[in-house]
């Protein structure tokens, strides 16, 4: 049985220690290890962007990626978005925009949201639509998603 | 997945010695895109994998007079958005932006999008040994053969997934490999190996040998490139069908074609036919047209692909115009 691998680490600002196996993806140490269950697993096969994260600033799929490999890297997930009583501009544009019906897309989304607007905070539809391309929805047909994308970038710019 | 032992390379000059002379023993991760499916399938049950992004210095890109040099750990999100690769490599810069989704290109590397294993559904099933993986039946000749090969084809019929394999050919790049004695260096377009000379590999690798770069020459003045990829998803999706056009141009007329398919054969194809019909030729809607056709002459499709030569056939024919 190959040992078990140490890991520090600094999610959503905080500094955490764990102990994982190697074959463990980074979404099952997010959800089973850590209990931060916000990311989901839908396909678990990098198709559908459930379990987006943000790793050293750039968006991933945390079912892609080895739980071991956060070593010394800063995550942010959907659990760190919002403050004690004040939701995220984003996640206020989705309520707003009823860009949600089952909710299984929508923490994948807003982080594949701020992804881009972090980097972009005054994108075009055509370029929202480009970088929330590795993100599926199955209930709203996207383009209330889209807009609320584009009322968090008025919100946020 | 099966557990194993996750071990960081120190050094490229390490990493020979890190893996072992049986395939099925280590393997290596770099991005872990393609690795991970691999092993969540039981498709590779390795004992150690060996992380390569602990290696410094890999991920760097150089830009010079002599041309680029990417190591094999860059990402195709750092490839697709470098200034310099956009306006003189363009093919490339395109080829990579089509890579999946945002998320994949962010950790997906160069060397990973060229040693990626086939994406055919008989050989990604765990329960199906196909001659592939050892077994003695290629099922894509009678089965549901929609995205195999319709060039080059035999005894497997997979189509190489790559889409950066295509441009870089087009480009002219080099590959360098560092292996237990030492270090080689080959023509991107040398790297890949037909199924009929090892139908278990998709490229010479040996399994203790790494890709540690990729050196492309400084296009000359007046050169056009492009890339066209068809999918059959809109978002992101592997190519039904693609093609890496880089050409030569001298006062208006095309002094050097090189076209390259990629989703069509088991390597990234290259089209010397469609070469021969652009070479020397002003690009016009006709020889354009004719471009198409004579990429799609030799074509042999299976049971279930023929749409793949109508479409190859016209990106073709698309992709000279856009160079025109
Ligand atoms: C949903 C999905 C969609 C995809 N769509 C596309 C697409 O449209 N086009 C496309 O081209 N690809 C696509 N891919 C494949 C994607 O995995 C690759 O594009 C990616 O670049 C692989 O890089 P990586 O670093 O993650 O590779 P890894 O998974 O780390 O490695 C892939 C393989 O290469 C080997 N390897 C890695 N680096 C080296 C090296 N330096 N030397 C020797 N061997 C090495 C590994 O051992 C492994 O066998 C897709 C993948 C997924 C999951
Ligand atoms: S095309 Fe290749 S991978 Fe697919 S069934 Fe045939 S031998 Fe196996
Ligand atoms: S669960 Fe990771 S992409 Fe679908
Ligand atoms: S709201 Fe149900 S999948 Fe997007």
């Amino acid at each position: 049985m190959p040992k078990k691998v140490h890991v520090q680490t600094t999610i959503n600002g905080e500094a955490v220690e764990y102990l994982c196996e190697p074959r463990q993806s980074l979404l099952e140490v997010l959800r089973d290890v850590l209990h931060l269950t916000g990311a989901k697993e839908g396909c678990n096969n990098g198709n559908c962007g459930a379990c987006s994260v943000i790793l050293d600033g750039r968006l991933v799929n945390s079912c892609l990626v080895l739980g071991a490999e956060l070593e010394g890297k800063s995550l942010e997930t959907i659990e760190g978005l919002a403050e004690p009583e004040q939701l995220h501009p984003i996640q206020d544009a989705f309520l707003e925009n009823a860009a949600l019906q089952c909710g299984i897309c929508t923490p994948g989304f807003i982080m594949a949201a701020k992804a881009l607007l972090d980097q972009n905070p005054n994108p075009t539809e055509h370029e929202i639509r480009y970088w929330l391309a590795g993100n599926l929805c199955r209930c709203t047909g996207y383009d209330k998603i889209v807009r609320a994308v584009q009322d968090a970038a008025q919100t946020t710019s | 997945m099966e557990n194993f032992a996750y071990v960081n390379a120190a050094d490229v000059e390490q990493v020979p010695s890190l893996l072992s002379d049986d395939w099925t023993e280590t393997k290596m991760i770099a991005g872990g895109t393609d690795l991970l499916g691999e092993l969540k399938e039981y498709i590779e049950t390795p004992k150690k994998v060996v992380n390569l992004k602990s290696i410094p210095g890999l991920d760097k890109i150089n830009a010079d007079a002599s041309g680029l040099a990417i190591g094999a750990l860059v990402t195709l999100t750092d490839i697709a958005a470098h200034p310099t690769i956009q306006h003189h490599y363009t093919v490339l810069a395109e080829a990579a932006g089509s890579v999946a989704s945002p998320q994949i290109r962010n950790v997906g590397t160069l060397g990973g999008n060229l040693c990626q294993r086939p994406r055919c559904w008989y050989y990604r099933n765990p329960d199906i040994i196909c001659l592939k993986k050892g077994g003695d039946t290629c099922y894509a000749v009678e089965g549901l053969n929609k995205y195999h090969a319709i060039f080059g084809g035999g005894p497997v019929y997979i189509v190489h997934p790559s889409d950066t394999a295509p441009a870089l050919i087009a480009l002219g790049a080099t590959a360098k490999i560092v292996g237990p004695n030492g270090e080689r260096t080959m023509p991107l377009e040398d790297f890949f190996v037909l199924p009929d000379v090892n139908p278990q590999r998709e490229n010479v690798l040996e399994p203790n040998e790494v890709l540690t770069e990729v050196h492309v020459p400084q296009p000359k003045m007046g050169t056009k490139s492009t890339y066209l990829k068809v999918r059959e998803r809109g978002s992101f999706d592997f190519a039904l069908s693609s093609v890496a056009a880089h050409f030569e141009m001298s006062g208006g007329t095309c002094s050097k074609a090189n076209v390259v398919l990629g989703g069509v054969a088991p390597i990234p194809w290259r089209s010397v036919e469609a070469e021969a019909a652009l070479n020397g030729k002003r690009i016009t809607d006709a020889v354009a047209k004719q471009a198409g056709e004579a990429a799609v002459a030799n074509a042999e499709p299976m049971t279930d692909n023929g749409y793949k030569v109508t479409l190859t056939q016209n990106i073709v024919s698309r992709a000279a115009m856009r160079l025109a």
